[in-house]
């Protein structure tokens, strides 16, 4: 696809909430007034320096930021081509990119003096993040989880309960993410006047995908600065794991209209594209319309929506954030996939070069970088995000790896 | 131009009673059992069918519709044979008016155009998309009311005066108003907080206002309906359902049955409502 001559890739959404013809606000009426406060509460603190400065102080002294941006030298020399950096999202405070949006939320709840957090989880790490904040500001926390994911991220779903959060397994549909959103929403149509809806990703309706993606922003705001200091110049070319796309929406933002930079999204192709059983939704979806937004969605012919499937809980969504449909469709971003297979080599990989044991998810953009860093020439600068750590997958991975060896 | 929803209400209006508004989902548990079901509920005393069109993410659902959802989806349902069902009920009844409800991706991708087409030749009079509020009215609404289509809107206890307006600027037929901030067949609503509701918006259309959400028995059905112009009952017809089938999950001879028997139940405390209402009427102006 061509890539169209706009002035900008990131200027939207529009006042809609769209970005194109995806995005929007496809919500329940009860929802409808709390969704266009929480854009006019956003507004106001976005432009507000006291916010900024409350973020910044727990961003650096709570999360712990900013996150190194470490040059693999190992990857590199493996590979034998592009210079690659990794992003290491996974070192923040409860191991993944997600505590930079659930802080944004959280204090953005405080201003609207919501008490109860809500909060959809699929890997378990959002929904950590949310317990993690919520045990900090003294808030009610409900973390909804499939039942499915609750088995397979029994480490997490303890350390939800260590938190004081309370994990409800979701036993409706095919019992993860997609599912333990539908639960969360009818969570809040029912609390809607005492509670604040936590998304972890970026998607749902306005202005959802737009405030996840600029408190996720932080991200690519560090690399540029850290390979500016590094190198002296912007990467090259960018890659991440994407399942809703925060953490890949985070490092790409800002630089969306550096156009030189190559831009690469991978996403989960389960047991591979042809077997029905992944969670790729621009590979193998089309437009349609769930959770609140327009996006590419997995669905039948009759617009009933299928099932993903991933090793990885995190990716296991059957929709994508509507700003990288938007982005796809366009030509900015290129999107890839890996299969379950390649991400467990390269879950292993990445542990004995590196030392460095990455969650499932991003062990799919590592699959990529290991096709597209030798096809590279070495002055080429390459950023991976590493956007959670894989402590969580372990038994995963052992299980996998048991039936293999069988 | 007067629809067949328009002249149900006026001629409810002229009985001086409260509609019964029925829901069903298409398809649940099967095809032939669910027009067998819609051909019996209005001389069971449905006043106004809602047929629901399965969606495997029914976000505003609770466990019975969405079961019924699902049950309906196993059994092969699709938008084309939803709008079968209706053409096939509105071959032997021209009167009563049908409302599809639903959610918005099923329409999406039959197509929009090609949807309100089939939809309008095939007998549908209205239409309730539950993920469609006012700010998407470009998506379907202002379509389907150039189509002919009635477009009945949710009010729900969180639309504020200031937002009635917008919610009813493009609502016709009727309006839907969800007694609880909650999903369907949740908690009773408190009649009394109901009435008042109704009154609220009643100040601002002369469109009919009909309640749902949470309505099951006919005690409820009765107090409701004194003060509204209609009340609609959804899960508890689908849970009708879902205990009449057979332990293989298919309909029994009793399944229809269960149904219209229930109907008739609520029809009677819907009608006992105009008598009090009357009484009390002629108890004041004897």
């Amino acid at each position: 696809m061509t890539v169209l001559q706009l002035n900008s890739f990131r200027a939207g959404p529009d006042e809609h909430g769209h970005f194109g013809i995806y995005g929007g606000r496809f919500v329940a009426e009860t929802l409808m007034p709390l969704i266009l406060e929480l854009e006019k509460a956003y507004g106001q603190a976005k432009i507000d320096p006291e916010f900024q400065k409350e973020m910044d102080r727990y961003l650096t002294h709570y999360v712990g930021r900013p996150s190194p941006l470490y040059f693999a030298e190992r990857l590199t020399a493996y590979c034998g081509g592009a210079k690659i950096y990794l992003k290491r999202e996974e070192l923040n405070h409860t191991g993944a990119h997600k505590v930079n949006n659930v802080l944004g939320q959280i204090l953005l709840a405080r201003r609207t003096g919501k008490k109860r957090i809500i909060a959809e989880t699929g890997a378990g790490m959002h929904g950590v993040a949310t317990a993690t904040l919520c045990a900090r500001f003294g808030l009610e926390c409900i973390v909804y989880m499939g039942s499915v994911d609750v088995e397979r991220q029994k480490a997490n779903v303890f350390r939800m309960n260590m938190l004081g959060a309370k994990v409800v397994p979701v036993e409706s549909g095919s019992k993860t993410l997609k599912d333990a959103m539908n639960e969360a929403l009818r969570d809040w149509v029912t609390n809607v006047e005492s509670t604040y809806y936590c998304i972890g990703t970026i998607a749902g309706p306005h202005p959802y995908p737009m405030m996840v993606r600029d408190f996720q922003s932080i991200i690519g705001r560090e690399t540029r600065e850290q390979m500016l200091a590094a190198e002296g110049r912007l990467p090259d070319s960018l890659i991440a794991c994407i399942g809703g796309g925060s953490n890949a929406m985070g490092l790409f933002h800002p630089f969306l209209d550096e156009r030189q930079i190559e831009i690469f999204g991978v996403e989960a192709a389960g047991r591979g594209l042809d077997s029905g059983m992944h969670a790729a939704s621009i590979a193998g979806g089309r437009p349609g319309v769930l959770h609140g937004n327009r996006t590419y969605l997995l669905m039948n012919a009759d617009g009933q929506i299928n099932e993903a499937h991933s090793i990885s809980a995190g990716l296991d969504y059957p929709g994508i954030g509507p700003e990288h449909a938007w982005l796809g469709d366009v030509g900015r971003v290129t999107f890839l996939s890996a299969t379950d297979d390649e991400a467990l080599d390269a879950f292993q990989l990445l542990s004995r070069l590196e030392g460095i044991i990455p969650a499932l998810e991003p062990a799919h953009a590592i699959a990529k970088v290991l096709d597209l860093a030798p096809q590279r020439p070495k002055d080429h600068l390459m950023v991976v995000n590493l956007s959670g750590r894989g402590d969580k997958d372990l038994a995963t991975v052992a299980h996998h790896l048991e039936s293999k060896a069988r | 131009m007067t629809t067949r929803i328009d002249r149900r209400f006026a001629a409810l209006k002229d009985e001086g009673r409260a509609a019964l508004v029925t829901f069903t989902m298409a398809g649940d548990p099967d095809y032939h059992c669910a027009l067998a079901i819609l051909k019996a509920l209005p001389q069971a005393g449905a006043d106004v069918i809602e047929l629901g069109m399965p969606f495997t993410d029914p976000m505003a659902d609770g466990p019975a519709i969405q079961a019924a959802g699902l049950r309906a989806l196993h059994a092969g349902q699709n938008m084309e044979k939803t709008l079968g069902l209706v053409r096939e009920f509105r071959a032997g009844d021209a009167a009563t008016p049908l409302v599809l409800m639903g959610y918005y991706n099923p329409i999406y991708i039959y197509g929009v155009e090609r949807f309100l087409a089939d939809a309008k030749s095939a007998g549908v009079d209205g239409l309730i998309v539950v993920d469609l509020p006012p700010e998407e009215d470009a998506e379907l609404c202002l379509p389907a009311l150039k189509a002919g289509l009635n477009f009945i809107r949710l009010a729900t206890p969180t639309t504020d005066d200031k937002r009635l307006p917008v919610v009813l600027k493009n609502t016709s037929g009727f309006v839907y108003y969800v007694s609880i901030t909650g999903i369907t067949g949740a908690a009773a609503p408190d009649t009394s907080k109901v009435a008042e509701a109704v009154k609220r918006i009643k100040r601002h259309t002369e469109l009919p206002v009909c309640v749902g959400f949470g309505v099951r028995t006919a005690e409820h059905a009765r107090a409701i309906a004194q003060g509204a112009d209609g009340i609609v009952v959804g899960s508890a017809l689908v849970e009708a359902v879902r205990k009449s089938l057979g332990a293989d999950g298919r309909h029994t001879p009793a399944t229809v049955a269960a149904v219209a028997d229930l109907v008739r139940t609520l029809a009677a405390g819907v009608r006992g409502a105009r008598h009090s209402a009357v009484r009390a009427a002629r108890a004041r102006n004897p």
